[in-house]
């Protein structure tokens, strides 16, 4: 079986080589753009994203960021947010007084975290599910983030026969979501791809889920 | 407070080549950034820091080439200080590879930089590295330094890093010119005062010579240990260093052996 293709969201978002290279180390045949045809032909799209919610919600908006993950998602295509990448997929942000519109695939606000030091930067545990995909093997592993806002509570209600979300929490003076598995959408708080071995570990759980899907 | 206490070797590199004495076993190339780096990175380093001291700025292109075949290898987060003046620098770096940029100087010369580069890139990619020296001439007794301690600013070192957290660093680099090369320890009292005021991660740096010596600066408030020459000469592993945080009952990353 080929390699699973996977595009980086080329949106002028800051370090995006290192995602690509450990997408590679992790599996995946890797592609930097943001061209159309190319990003639905993917198994797999990853939405990095670091800087401030309202300019990374800027840059998507430049490359139609929301239309292209919309229309994944619709065909029930993976995509992978990481860190604002992630905080993008809800309805807003607030950073700094100033509230942003998200691209609102979920419901809830990203805030800023309550803890007496900010950035929450280092390595962190988190709790997930026990079926999770993502962090199958790696549950107990540390993991890097560097973030001052976080989505804090989960409010999207699943009814049977849909399954509900996979969620993964993490505490920095309070308790944010560190990852969302739910359905063809799934998201990292964290940086998988400056997470070490565990994180690339991470990556290839994703890489080998796709063509399941 | 789960996360983990971060060890963060540095290397002095210039002009694509390591400079400060390095005396690894088994290396191919004991002056390749790279390959230390690498080698950090496997005894269980959380980050790794470049200080560039490139003196021209022709020679600069060899640094975005190191930071990019890095980044390429590494996986853990990479911080690049040294010879950034402005925010065009800032760019170019975070496209080579880099997470995080040092300031230093240029702050000095002009403040509003820190806020610009906050601005453009976020809080995060931030870490304003302060040269401290102890003096009379401050309020507090602490003074910022410039061209690697030899000149003494009029800044209360204080004063500045509440300014440089208010104008929107991300993190301090705490770099006691004292302490630097003495192998006799951190500056435990600067560690101290930093953390009082410090709303922002604060690493330690300048002085680590035994693997005793760690344990007390985070004990006085670091969330970081920062250094080279003890990595660099073979002394101690990082991995040495994290077993004696441990012992010291501080949380370190280990590897759960997963992987092995």
């Amino acid at each position: 079986m080929s390699q699973p293709s996977v595009v980086v969201l080329d949106y002028g978002s800051g370090n995006v080589h290192s995602a690509a290279k450990a997408l590679e180390v992790a599996g995946a045949r890797v592609e930097l753009t943001a061209d159309r045809s190319r990003v639905m032909a993917a198994d797999g799209l990853v939405v990095p994203g670091v800087g401030a919610f309202s300019a990374v919600m800027e840059a998507l908006t430049a490359v139609r960021g929301a239309e292209l993950i919309d229309r994944r998602l619709a065909g029930g295509l993976p995509v992978l947010g990481i860190c604002v990448g992630m905080q993008v997929l809800f309805e807003r942000g607030v950073e700094r007084g100033v509230e942003t519109e998200g691209l609102g695939e979920w419901p809830g606000v990203v805030t800023e975290l309550r803890a007496p030091i900010l950035p929450h930067m280092g390595w962190n545990t988190v709790e997930a599910p026990g079926d999770s995909v993502l962090f199958d093997g790696i549950a107990d592993e540390r993991f890097y983030f560097v973030h001052s806002y976080a989505a804090q509570e989960w409010t999207l209600e699943t009814t049977p026969p849909f399954p509900g979300p996979r969620l993964t929490w993490a505490e920095h003076g309070s308790r944010f979501l560190a990852a969302v598995e739910n359905g063809p959408l799934s998201a990292t708080q964290f940086h998988p791809e400056k997470s070490g071995e565990p994180g690339i570990r991470l990556l290839s759980n994703w890489v080998s889920s796709l063509r399941i899907h | 407070m789960p996360v983990s206490v971060r060890v963060i070797p540095c290397l002095d590199v210039a002009a694509g080549r390591v400079v400060k004495g390095v005396n690894f076993e088994n290396l191919r190339d004991a002056g390749d950034p790279v390959e230390l780096a690498r080698r950090y990175y496997e005894q269980g380093a959380d980050e790794i820091t470049f200080l560039d001291v490139t003196a021209t700025v022709d020679n600069r292109d060899t640094t975005y080439d190191v930071v990019r075949a890095t980044a390429e290898q590494v996986f853990i987060p990479l911080t690049v200080g040294g010879g950034v003046r402005g925010t065009e620098d800032v760019s170019r770096l975070l496209a080579s590879g880099a997470d995080k940029v040092g300031l230093n100087s240029a702050a000095i010369m002009r403040p509003p930089l820190v806020g610009e580069i906050a601005d453009r890139f976020g809080a995060q990619v931030l870490v304003l590295s302060l040269d401290v020296k102890r003096s009379t001439s401050t309020a507090s007794g602490f003074v910022v330094t410039t061209h690697g301690g030899r000149r003494e600013t009029t800044l209360d070192a204080l004063d500045w890093a509440r300014e440089v957290i208010e104008r929107g660093a991300g993190e301090l680099l705490v770099n006691s010119i004292d302490a630097d090369g003495t192998k006799a320890g951190f500056d435990l009292e600067l560690v101290r005062v930093m953390r009082e005021l410090s709303s922002v991660p604060v690493i330690a740096s300048g002085g680590a010579g035994r693997v005793e010596d760690f344990a007390p600066a985070i004990e006085a408030g670091a969330d970081a240990v920062l250094a080279a020459s003890v990595f660099h000469n073979g002394e101690l592993t990082v991995g040495d260093v994290k077993r004696e945080l441990a012992r010291a009952g501080f949380l370190v990353r280990e590897n759960h052996g997963v992987f092995e």
